[in-house]
C-alpha cells in the first residue's frame, strides 16, 4: 500500500504543514494587499539558504532555515526602507530586493558549487523544490516552526485581526501597529522556511496567495477563511507531492502550485454569490428581469396614452419602443400570466393585451421607481 | 572592433551582460516610474511556458518564431493579470502572485518532461548561462558573434529607438495619463507596447540571464538612477551607465570568486543601488539625516531668538538673556546651549556681549515673524 510507504509518510506529512501554515499566514498577507511580498521573501530565503550552508559546513537543515528566516527578515526590512525613503514605489521597493536578493543567493550557490564539498548536492532542491528529498529530522523543524507561528497567531488573534482590516483604528486604540505589522510579516517568512523543501523558493509564493484567494471567494469572515485556506493549501500540498512522488522528473513545487492555481480558478470562478460564473448568471437575470419590467411598462403607458385599458398592441411597435426583439420576452410574460396573446384583423401579426395582473404589475413597477 | 570582440571570450561576455543592461534599462526607467515593476517579472517568468509551447507546436527551438511565441507568452500574463483583476474577486497584488507562478509552475514542469528535446534545463531557466554564450555564434559582417550578444543588441536598439521616438508621449503618458488621454495620445497603448517591449527584451536575453535575474537589470539601474536625479533624460543616462558599469564590474568579480557571471552583474547593480541610496544627494539616506539635522538647528535657533525677544524690553533681561537661563529655563543641556549659540552666532542672530545675548536686527525679524507674522514686510 502507498500509505504505508517511508517516504511518502514523510512527504505526506511535510506537505500537511506546508499547507497549514502557509494557507494560514497567507490570509493575513492576502488582506493585507501584501501578496507579493511573500514572493520577495521567498526569492530572497536563497541567499539565507547558501549563508546558513557556509556557515554550518554542511547541509543541516536547522541552520539552513535559520538562514532562510533571518535573510528573509532582512529583505523584508530593506523593502521597508527603500519605500519608506519617499523616492520610489512599493513595487519597486519590491521588485529592486527580490532581483539583488536572489542575485546574491545565486551568487552564493554557484560559489559553494564550485566549492564542490559532498554536502552542497540537496541545495538546489531548493530552487523548485523536492518532495523526496524532505528527511524524517526536517519534519521536526517544520512542525517547530509551524508551532511558533500558529501559536502567535492564536495568542495575538485579536490584535492581528485589527491590524489587518483598520490599522488606522488600531493605532487610534493605542495597538503597536508597527511591531504587529512587522510580526505578521516576518511570520510569512517563517511560512515560507517551512515550504522551501516541498516547493523550493521560486515558486513559494503561489502557496502564500493561492489557498487565501480562493478561500475568500468562499467566505466573508476570517475565521472560516483561515481554516479554509489550510484546507486547501493541504489539498494542494499533499496532492501535488504525491503526483511528484509517483515518477522522476517531475519537480514538486510546480505540481503543488498548479494544483493550488487549479483549486484558485474554479473558486474564482464557481463560488456561490461571488464567483465570475455566478455574477454572469445574475447579471443576465436581471438584464432579463429589467427588460420584461420595460415592456410591461410600455405596454401599460401605450394603454393609457390611448385611453383604452385593454389597448392591444402590436409586438413590431412594442420593438420599435426598445430598438430589440421583444418576442421571448412577450412569451414570458405570457407564461407569468401578465399579458394575453390576441390578433387585430386584418394584421396577422401577433399582438398583445396586459392581463389584470400585468396592469398591477406595471403599477407596482411604476411606483417603485418614483419611490 | 568585431574582430576584436569575435577573438575575446571575456568581451563577448562583458558586451552580452552591458547590452542586456541597456536595453532592460532603458524600458526600466518607465516601468519603474509607472509602477509595474512587478509586472516585469511576471512577464520574464510567463515567457517560459511561450518558449516551450512554442517547440511544442512548430517543434523550432530557436528562431524568429520561437522569440514571438515566447514574447505572446509573457503578454498572456499581463493580460490574465488585468482579466482577473478586472473581476474585482482578487486586488491587483494578488492577480500577479496568482497567474504568473501558475503560468511558470506549467512551463517549468513541460520542461522537466520534454526538457532534453527543447534543449534547456531547469537550472537554465532560472539563471541563464552568461558565460556560455559564445559557444552559440551566428556571423555578423564575416565574423562569429555569440548569437544572445546579437539578440540583446538588436533588441537594445528597438528599445533605444522605441524611446527616442516617444520620448514625449511616454513621458506624457508615465506623469500625467489623464492629460494624454485628453490630448489623444493613448496611454494604453503605448503602455502596451512598453511591456511587449519588455517581453521581446526578456525573451532575447533569457540565454544570458534566464527568467529570474531579468527583473534586476530591468528594475534596478534606473531605480538608482531615480535616487539620483529628478530630470528624466539624466536618469536614463544614469540608468545606461550603470547597467554598463555592472556588466563590466560583475565579470571581474565572478571570475575573481568562481561563481555565476549573471548573478554577480545583478549583484552590482544592488551595489550601486546601495551607494546612490546612502549617498544621493536628495533622497539618499545622508542627505536626509543632514535635512533633519539642519531642520533641528534652525528650530533651536528660531527658539532663542523668540526667548530673547519676548525678555529683551523687560527688566528681566540681564537675568533671562544668558547663557545661564537657557540651561535653566529653556531645559537644553550644556552642549546643546552652546551648539544653539554657535549656529546663532554663524546665522548672524545674536550678538554677544559678556554673559549678556542681544539679537541682531536680523534675529529680531524671526522672532517677530513667530510672534506678529501679519507684521511682515511692514518697518519693526
Amino acid at each position: 500500500m502507498l500509505l504505508a510507504d517511508h517516504t511518502v509518510q514523510t512527504v505526506i506529512l511535510g506537505a500537511v504543514l506546508l499547507g497549514v501554515v502557509s494557507g494560514v499566514l497567507g490570509c493575513f498577507a492576502v488582506l493585507r494587499q501584501q501578496s507579493l511580498m511573500g514572493d520577495v521573501l521567498s526569492h530572497a530565503a536563497l541567499p539565507g539558504i547558501c549563508l546558513g550552508f557556509l556557515v554550518a559546513g554542511t547541509r543541516d537543515y536547522g541552520s539552513l532555515m535559520a538562514g532562510a528566516f533571518l535573510a528573509g527578515a532582512a529583505a523584508a526590512g530593506c523593502v521597508t526602507v527603500l519605500a519608506r525613503m519617499g523616492r520610489l514605489k512599493m513595487d519597486a521597493a519590491l521588485g529592486i530586493v527580490l532581483g539583488v536578493f536572489f542575485a546574491a543567493g545565486i551568487v552564493l550557490l554557484t560559489r559553494i558549487q564550485a566549492g564542490a564539498g559532498s554536502g552542497q548536492a540537496g541545495l538546489s532542491a531548493f530552487l523548485f523544490g523536492q518532495a523526496a528529498a524532505v528527511l524524517r529530522s526536517d519534519l521536526w523543524v517544520m512542525a517547530g516552526v509551524a508551532a511558533v507561528a500558529l501559536t502567535l497567531i492564536a495568542a495575538f488573534w485579536k490584535e492581528f485581526k485589527l491590524v489587518t482590516f483598520d490599522p488606522a483604528f488600531a493605532r487610534a486604540e493605542g495597538l503597536p501597529v508597527l511591531v504587529l505589522e512587522g510580526a505578521l510579516t516576518v511570520m510569512i517568512a517563517l511560512a515560507i522556511v517551512v515550504g522551501l523543501q516541498m516547493v523550493g523558493v521560486v515558486l513559494m509564493t503561489a502557496m502564500v496567495i493561492a489557498p487565501a484567494a480562493a478561500a475568500r471567494q468562499w467566505v466573508d469572515r476570517l475565521g472560516p477563511m483561515i481554516w479554509l485556506s489550510a484546507a486547501f493549501g493541504t489539498v494542494a500540498g499533499v496532492t501535488g507531492a504525491l503526483i511528484s512522488a509517483q515518477a522522476r522528473g517531475l519537480a514538486t513545487g510546480p505540481l503543488i502550485v498548479l494544483v493550488a492555481s487549479a483549486i484558485t480558478l474554479g473558486s474564482i470562478l464557481l463560488a456561490p454569490g461571488r464567483g465570475v460564473v455566478w455574477q454572469g448568471l445574475a447579471a443576465r437575470r436581471a438584464a432579463r428581469g429589467l427588460h420584461t419590467q420595460q415592456v410591461l411598462v410600455t405596454m401599460f403607458r401605450l394603454a393609457q396614452g390611448h385611453g383604452d385599458p385593454a389597448f392591444r398592441s402590436a409586438e413590431g411597435l412594442v420593438d420599435a419602443y426598445h430598438g430589440a426583439p421583444s418576442a421571448r420576452t412577450m412569451d414570458q410574460l405570457r407564461d407569468r400570466g401578465l399579458v394575453r396573446q390576441t390578433t387585430q384583423a386584418p394584421d396577422p401579426a401577433r399582438h398583445w393585451e396586459l392581463t389584470d395582473a400585468g396592469r398591477t404589475a406595471a403599477r407596482e413597477e411604476l411606483d417603485r421607481r418614483d419611490a | 572592433m568585431l574582430e576584436a570582440l569575435a577573438a575575446s571570450i571575456p568581451a563577448q561576455i562583458i558586451a552580452t551582460g552591458a547590452l542586456v543592461g541597456v536595453a532592460a534599462a532603458t524600458l526600466g526607467l518607465f516601468l519603474v516610474l509607472r509602477g509595474a515593476a512587478m509586472l516585469t517579472h511576471a512577464i520574464s517568468h510567463s515567457i517560459v511556458l511561450g518558449i516551450v509551447l512554442t517547440w511544442l507546436v512548430t517543434g523550432q527551438t530557436s528562431g524568429p518564431l520561437l522569440v514571438i511565441g515566447a514574447a505572446l507568452g509573457g503578454l498572456l500574463s499581463v493580460v490574465l493579470t488585468d482579466m482577473l483583476a478586472r473581476t474585482g474577486l482578487v486586488r491587483m497584488d494578488a492577480a500577479i502572485g496568482l497567474v504568473f507562478p501558475a503560468l511558470f509552475a506549467a512551463g517549468v514542469l513541460l520542461i522537466g518532461i520534454y526538457g532534453r528535446q527543447v534543449h534547456i534545463d531547469q537550472h537554465a531557466v532560472l539563471l541563464g548561462e552568461i558565460g556560455f554564450v559564445w559557444l552559440d555564434t551566428v556571423q555578423v559582417a564575416g565574423q562569429p558573434l555569440p548569437r544572445a550578444l546579437v539578440s540583446v543588441g538588436v533588441l537594445a536598439a528597438i528599445n533605444g529607438a522605441f524611446v527616442a521616438l516617444f520620448w514625449k508621449e511616454l513621458k506624457l503618458a508615465t506623469f500625467d495619463p489623464a492629460l494624454a488621454r485628453a490630448l489623444g495620445f493613448a496611454p494604453g497603448a503605448l503602455g502596451l507596447a512598453l511591456l511587449a517591449l519588455t517581453s521581446a527584451t526578456s525573451v532575447a536575453s533569457f540565454d544570458a540571464v534566464g527568467a529570474v535575474l531579468f527583473i534586476a537589470f530591468v528594475i534596478v539601474p534606473p531605480a538608482a538612477a531615480l535616487l539620483l536625479t529628478d530630470r528624466l533624460g539624466r536618469a536614463l543616462a544614469l540608468a545606461i551607465g550603470i547597467a554598463l558599469a555592472s556588466a563590466g564590474l560583475g565579470y571581474p568579480l565572478a571570475v575573481w570568486w568562481d561563481a555565476s557571471i549573471g548573478g554577480a552583474m545583478a549583484v552590482m547593480t544592488g551595489v550601486f543601488l546601495l551607494a546612490a541610496g546612502i549617498a544621493g544627494p536628495r533622497y539618499g539616506l545622508v542627505a536626509a539625516l543632514l535635512r533633519r539635522r539642519t531642520q533641528a538647528w534652525d528650530a533651536d535657533c528660531r527658539s532663542l531668538a523668540a526667548h530673547l525677544y519676548n525678555h529683551e524690553s523687560g527688566p528681566e533681561a540681564a537675568e533671562e538673556n544668558t547663557l545661564r537661563a537657557l540651561t535653566a529655563h529653556l531645559g537644553w543641556t550644556e552642549a546643546q546651549v552652546r551648539r544653539v549659540i554657535l549656529q546663532s552666532l554663524d546665522r548672524g542672530f545674536v550678538v554677544r556681549h559678556g554673559d549678556l545675548l542681544h539679537l541682531t536686527p536680523k534675529g529680531r525679524a524671526v522672532a517677530e515673524e513667530i510672534f506678529a507674522p501679519w507684521r511682515r514686510g511692514q518697518a519693526a
